[in-house]
């Protein structure tokens, strides 16, 4: 509530002397999140309600919240607590013939200790057919920040069962624009990827876009229209901070970094047309990278950050391209229909996903680059801005519902999993950030 | 940019091609197929420019006939300069047959007048992705900044921006829609 009432009068303060941006730290309505439809091979697990010793922060139980991660991910089936026949929180009152008899693969059982400011969370996972425990384990984090807990339990069930490494701790960062009272108002935020403690970073009249994660998952670098045409801005989440990192005649556009963080790909029309270049961040010094009349856009950087991935329309419309090292000869990669845009590699090298335009519709679609078997991932038909959750198992895009923007996730492999309408307004622009260690 | 009330009286006389009325010569007349009378005036509907007696504007009764066409022809480049945004195939940034003769007109008004400036703003459609619809409304500015250029305005009197599809001059999923958004705008400044 603080936060609320501080966020407020900032920006009374602002609006009075007529800043066309704010760079603001508030608290901010949250994205609702409706999940849709689960994945038919989803594995069956009850997570039990944690017991409590002591008393706990209100708000959502840890385990309702494990319970929620895991269901979103379209992988797992959670059983409704309502229907457990006991209710155990550790192993001596775990009775495996009962589970069985319930469908259940894995039992998430677990206790909470309130010990001052801080809760500890002690909690097993037990495979139900072998009878075994595979997961055991104790962390603790403030009162204040049992949503954090509650991920990085989600994450060690997830990898205890799947070996891929979870990715419910990570963030989401997009753009929502409010036309409320007829003035627009772009706000980019930072939130959970269950859409929840969404915070703005930054407030315009005009557009902001394509934000993009720094490796260690610490600095957005983005487009914003606010001096009325684009420029790159690095933005510091900790401290508020930004950089103005590019602003030449013409388009400064479609930000990605490198894996070490010190250099972004970039967009640049400063010599006539949209070509690629690499910018040096301690330097500023730009590298050009592709030489082309045609648009060359929306690069990215490979998994092995070697090569780069990139829009070109050098064929006569858009389509996907590769350059095994900055400056080679680039390679086509897309070409079963006339509109493939905006690349994104995930992390184990073996798909690139894009936006693919179908018959009429535009979908997300990705190339399995072992192959190259196109494999059309989405129907809803005005989707856009794919982006692949660092484990490479969820991926989250831009789409439409009843007129409105929205986000949605689905599992890498196309199964629906759920959509993040904003309270008001829409939501675009989605980034999924890295995974923090 | 706004036309006076006077160019507005003129242009819309010398467009019904009733200014022969005004000339002081019969040849003329004749050659127009007008009488001298004004009642044509109000035939043609021109009666809410045509206020009274005192044709306060339309004084040109010394023109010759060189300056006569000069006048039809500005009148007509003004009225066509009323158009100021220029709408594009989907992922194309092609000028349109119809956009041409408006855009010449710009193009002779910005050569006239060195000192105006304008800003071409370019669109897209919300379809496809973003980053590429930025680049293909730049595009769309670049062709519409070579063709003023080639047709008499200089450089230093323009400049570009891209909107991509963040800006749409019509909300909604209609073909409609799209096709009022893939757009150029000129914005003079």
């Amino acid at each position: 509530m603080m936060r609320k009432v501080s966020f407020r009068s900032f920006q009374a303060l602002f609006s009075a002397v007529a800043l066309m941006f704010l760079v603001v730290t508030g608290a901010q309505a949250e994205l609702l999140i409706r999940v849709t439809e689960g994945a038919d091979s989803a594995i069956p697990i009850s997570v039990v309600p944690f017991a409590e010793n002591g008393n706990m922060p209100a708000g959502d139980k840890v385990s309702s919240i494990v319970q929620a991660d895991l269901a979103m991910s379209g992988e797992f089936r959670p059983l409704s607590p309502q229907k457990m026949l006991s209710l155990p929180s550790k192993r001596a009152d775990v009775y495996f013939r009962d589970w069985r008899l319930l469908g259940q693969r894995y039992v998430l059982v677990g206790e909470l200790t309130r010990n001052g400011d801080r809760v500890e969370a002690r909690y097993e996972l037990f495979d139900v057919n072998r009878e075994e425990r595979i997961l055991g384990e104790t962390a603790a984090a403030p009162a204040s920040n049992m949503r954090s807990l509650a991920h990085h339990i989600s994450d060690k069930v997830y990898e205890a069962i799947t070996g891929v490494e979870g990715a419910f701790s990570t963030k989401l960062a997009y753009v929502t624009l409010d036309r409320a009272g007829g003035n627009a108002r772009y706000r980019l935020q930072v939130s959970d990827i269950d859409g929840k403690r969404a915070r703005i970073r930054l407030e315009s009249k005009e557009p902001i876009l394509s934000p993009a994660w720094s490796p260690d998952g610490k600095k957005l670098a983005y487009v914003s229209f606010e001096t009325g045409k684009p420029v790159i801005f690095v933005h510091e989440l900790g401290s508020g901070k930004r950089k103005k990192v590019a602003d030449f005649p013409g388009l400064n556009s479609a930000p990605a970094w490198s894996a070490d963080g010190q250099s972004l790909l970039m967009t640049l029309s400063k010599d006539g047309n949209a070509e690629i270049y690499q910018m040096n961040l301690q330097s500023r010094k730009v590298t050009k990278l592709t030489n082309h009349w045609a648009i060359d856009t929306e690069a990215t950087w490979d998994s092995s950050g070697e090569g780069v991935y990139f829009t070109s329309d050098r064929s006569g419309g858009p389509q996907i391209y590769y350059m095994a090292k900055p400056g080679a000869e680039p390679r086509r990669i897309t070409f079963g229909s006339r509109y493939n845009a905006r690349p994104r590699p995930d992390a184990s090298g073996n798909y690139v996903y894009y936006v693919h335009q179908r018959d009429r519709a535009f979908t997300i679609a990705r190339t399995n680059l072992k192959n190259d078997e196109e494999t059309v991932l989405t129907r809803t038909g005005s989707d856009e801005s794919p982006s692949v959750s660092p484990n490479g198992r969820m991926l989250i895009y831009a789409t439409k519902q009843s007129g409105e923007s929205v986000l949605t996730v689905i599992s890498a492999d196309g199964g629906a999993a759920y959509s993040l309408p904003a309270s008001e307004g829409d939501v675009r622009d989605p980034a999924w950030g890295p995974i923090v260690r | 940019m706004k036309l006076s009330a006077q160019t507005k009286v003129l242009a819309l006389l010398f467009s019904a091609g009733l200014f022969a009325g005004c000339s002081t010569t019969g040849e003329n007349m004749d050659e127009g197929g007008y009488g001298s009378d004004v009642a044509p005036i109000d035939q043609d509907g021109g009666s809410t420019v045509y206020g009274g007696g005192d044709q306060d504007g339309i004084s040109s009764s010394s023109m010759t006939e060189s300056e006569r066409m000069e006048a039809q022809q500005q009148a007509e480049q003004e009225a066509l300069r009323d158009i100021t945004t220029f709408y594009f195939d989907f992922d194309t940034s092609e000028i349109k047959p119809e956009a041409r003769d408006v855009l010449v007109a710009h193009a002779r008004f910005l050569s006239n007048n060195p000192g105006q400036k304008v800003r071409l703003e370019g669109h897209g459609d919300e379809r496809g992705s973003k980053e590429y619809n930025l680049a293909l409304g730049e595009r769309r500015a670049n062709a519409v900044q070579r063709f003023l250029i080639v047709n008499g305005a200089s450089r230093g009197q323009m400049e570009t921006v891209s909107y991509g599809e963040e800006k749409p001059a019509v909300m909604g999923s209609s073909e409609s829609a799209w096709a009022q958004n893939r757009r150029v705008e000129l914005v003079f400044q």
